[in-house]
């Protein structure tokens, strides 16, 4: 069910996302202490190439992570398996990365 | 004489259910005394596997209280509650009849695990001279006295929800003979447990390192696996 390159993917996305978690977290808190409103914070992000290329990544290992994750659950305590199995685990990760990077795109570009 | 309440799983493949026994208590009694007990003097209908009834061949292993356990090693007093036991076919196997599993699913998994030894030489090379104190050897000791009974697979919540895994067992042999130097083909053992069956379904819940009767540690073996297989994959070719 979770093969060695799965697992792979799985284990290096996460590290992936331990550093953009903690930023986006410290992003979040900062944002507030000062009461940015959703005008100034889109003024900062909108043209950015950098808040672009850090939400773009984190979405992309997000997706990763969490629908091999799901897969592992779905298998694990549905008994969904085979290709509905594949299927379940590439419709999540798209689903994933295609509102994600559409999230991203609103606010950078 | 003092008796104890003892429910004992009848049935077969199709399903069954727990039948009660008053079973005589004794002292030093084990699980498979009273096993015996029952098939002697109760019902000679009831079947259950055993054979050195000394902790040695890992036939005897079922379900006590819920837990797998080698039944011939562990004491009545040990698992007694409010006087009364019950006695079960080990979990994640195919039942037989009664108390006895088909244990071929578990050992089809080691040789899917690639445990079957890969020689390199022939009867006309040197006997390998093997040192003791290398840290792989010193590793491969803590994991080769396996007596294949079968508690750890019992046990492992992942095997139970996951039908392909190959299991705590099968990959703690299959770790021990990566770590042999006499073994020619490291390799196909890695190939063998990265495949969807293999270490990496492991959740690391630490079921087999904790019922293992022989104090094994089967977890650290899957996680030794976790870790050359991660190596292997980073250098390419996986």
């Amino acid at each position: 069910m979770l093969d060695l390159r799965l697992y792979m993917a799985q284990r290096l996305s996460a590290m992936v996302m331990i550093p953009l978690t903690l930023g986006h977290i410290a992003v979040m808190i900062y944002a507030i202490q000062d009461g940015l409103s959703a005008a100034e914070i889109l003024g900062r992000t909108q043209g950015s190439v950098i808040w672009f290329v850090f939400y773009a990544v984190f979405v992309l290992a997000v997706s990763l992570h969490a629908s091999i994750g799901l897969r592992v659950i779905v298998h694990e305590t549905l008994g969904l398996k085979g290709l509905a199995l594949e299927v379940f685990m590439w419709l999540t990760g798209l689903l994933l990365l295609g509102t994600g990077l559409r999230a991203v795109l609103a606010v950078t570009l | 004489m003092q008796e104890m309440d003892v429910s004992v799983w009848r049935g077969d493949a199709g399903g069954g259910g727990l039948e009660q026994f008053k079973v005589p208590a004794q002292e030093s009694q084990t699980i498979l005394d009273v096993v015996a007990w029952i098939q002697q003097y109760a019902d000679p209908t009831l079947s259950y596997r055993y054979a050195c009834r000394v902790g040695m061949c890992g036939s005897c292993a079922m379900m006590v209280n819920g837990v797998p356990r080698w039944t011939c090693r562990t004491h009545v007093n040990k698992v007694l509650k409010d006087n009364a036991i019950t006695i079960a076919p080990l979990r994640n196997l195919p039942v037989i009849k009664d108390l006895a599993t088909d244990m071929d699913p578990f050992f089809d998994k080691w040789v899917a695990a690639g445990g079957v030894h890969h020689p390199g030489k022939s009867r006309d090379d040197a006997i390998e001279i093997l040192d003791p104190a290398t840290p792989a050897r010193v590793e491969t000791d803590t994991g080769i006295e396996c007596i294949n009974c079968s508690v750890c697979y019992a046990a492992c919540d992942t095997v139970a929800n996951n039908a392909d895994f190959l299991g705590p067992a099968a990959l703690q042999r299959a770790w021990t003979l990566y770590l042999d130097p006499k073994d020619a083909d490291p390799s196909a053992i890695l190939d063998a447990v990265s495949g969807r069956g293999g270490c990496h379904n492991c959740h690391s819940q630490g079921s087999c390192t904790l019922y293992c009767p022989n104090e094994l540690n089967p977890m650290k073996a899957i996680a030794g696996l976790k870790r050359v297989t991660a190596a292997a994959f980073f250098k390419g070719g996986r």
